[in-house]
């Protein structure tokens, strides 16, 4: 089961500069350490982070192995127009989750 | 003259107060922590410990076992208030003294009929931090229980004496040591008041036997089984050495 955390307020005023917070559940590992038989665990993170908002991207970025476990992101936007923002997490294994929130915009 | 007194008696009062709260050489590991995880623990958006939360919400209201009952079909929203601040306590349907997760367990073979979850298992870890929210802020309350007595000295014996390859007992470093470095690290009082707790060090969620583990692999000692009941001697003595402190569970801890 998908697992993330999305903090966003529900209304914001026009222009108005607003923090989204976005927390998921995922172990990031590295592919650099060995396990308990001694072989190196398979790398296994999430290589990107992305938020449309009604479609198109203001937010995106990149992750590497160093970034811990159940990355943590947060980032301003102008609030400009009602809409839905979409998340999506993407990375080794076939991950994916995506989650979306609505923000209502006066 | 009798509105001075009344000051006079306020004020004696309020010193008196201040004196008990100063008086009380006891922290949290909270206070032991840097601002920035402070920070991060308070604010639910960005504790981690709350994902495991979130999923324990979902298995609270989720029906298991062949009685086909949820935690939820028994248990009213927000009834677990205080509830973690209070274990270790005897059950009554097995007239043993069970910890939090052991309570757990105990509803899941009992009253749903469902198999126990295993120790330290992401399912049981979820549903205490489940519970173990709905008690944050509230004061740790062990039982007033006598039966726990000796559960609790046997805690006390364990928890001074040495042991392993280093000597050390656990009152070597959190009572004789507290507040001092052992390498970069304060060491903490240890008052287990926010458990399950997220360790940064293992980058997921504990429960207090695994933190527990931990320090006798520090000492080079040899950890009890998950099982052994020197974990639940040892969780009642602690609970009963933090009673007042302020439950701070899911914490977040380096």
């Amino acid at each position: 089961m998908a697992n993330a955390l999305i903090h966003a307020p529900k209304t914001a005023k026009r222009g108005e500069v607003i923090e989204i917070k976005a927390l998921i559940l995922h172990p990031m590992e590295t592919g650099f350490r060995p396990g308990t038989n001694g072989r190196i665990i398979p790398r296994n993170i999430i290589e990107r982070f992305s938020a449309d908002w009604n479609g198109e991207e203001v937010f995106a970025l990149k992750m590497s192995p160093a970034i811990a476990a159940n990355p943590f992101v947060s980032f301003f936007v102008v609030a400009d127009r009602s809409g839905t923002v979409k998340f999506r997490w993407s990375g080794d294994n076939d991950f994916l989750v995506e989650e979306q929130v609505a923000i209502a915009v006066e | 003259m009798r509105r001075l007194r009344t000051f006079l008696v306020l004020a004696g009062v309020f010193v008196a107060s201040l004196a008990l709260a100063q008086g009380d050489p006891r922290r949290s590991s909270y206070q032991d922590m840097g601002p920035a995880l402070q920070k991060m623990q308070d604010d639910d958006s960005a504790n981690p410990g709350m994902l495991f939360v979130q999923a324990g919400e979902e298995a609270w209201n989720a029906k298991a076992g062949s009685a086909d009952k949820a935690c939820a079909d028994c248990h009213a929203a927000g009834s677990m208030k205080g509830v973690a601040a209070r274990y270790p306590a005897f059950a009554k349907e097995s007239g043993k003294p069970v910890d939090l997760e052991g309570r757990i367990n105990l509803c899941r073979t009992e009253h749903q009929k469902a198999e126990a979850l295993a120790a330290e298992s992401k399912e049981l870890l979820q549903l205490t931090a489940y519970v173990a929210r709905q008690s944050k802020g509230e004061p740790i309350a062990p039982p007033d229980d006598e039966r726990l007595d000796p559960l609790r000295a046997q805690g006390e014996t364990l928890w001074k004496q040495r042991q392993g390859q280093l000597n050390l007992s656990c009152a070597s470093c959190h009572d004789a040591n507290a507040g001092k470095k052992l390498a970069g690290a304060t060491i903490p009082q240890a008052h287990p008041t926010g458990y399950p707790i997220y360790r940064l060090e293992w980058q997921t969620l504990g429960s207090l036997k695994r933190r527990l583990r931990n320090c006798m692999i520090g000492m080079r000692v040899e950890p009890y089984a998950y099982d052994a009941p020197e974990y639940l001697a040892l969780e009642a003595f602690l609970m009963k050495r933090a009673q007042g402190l302020i439950d701070d569970a899911p914490a977040v801890r380096p």
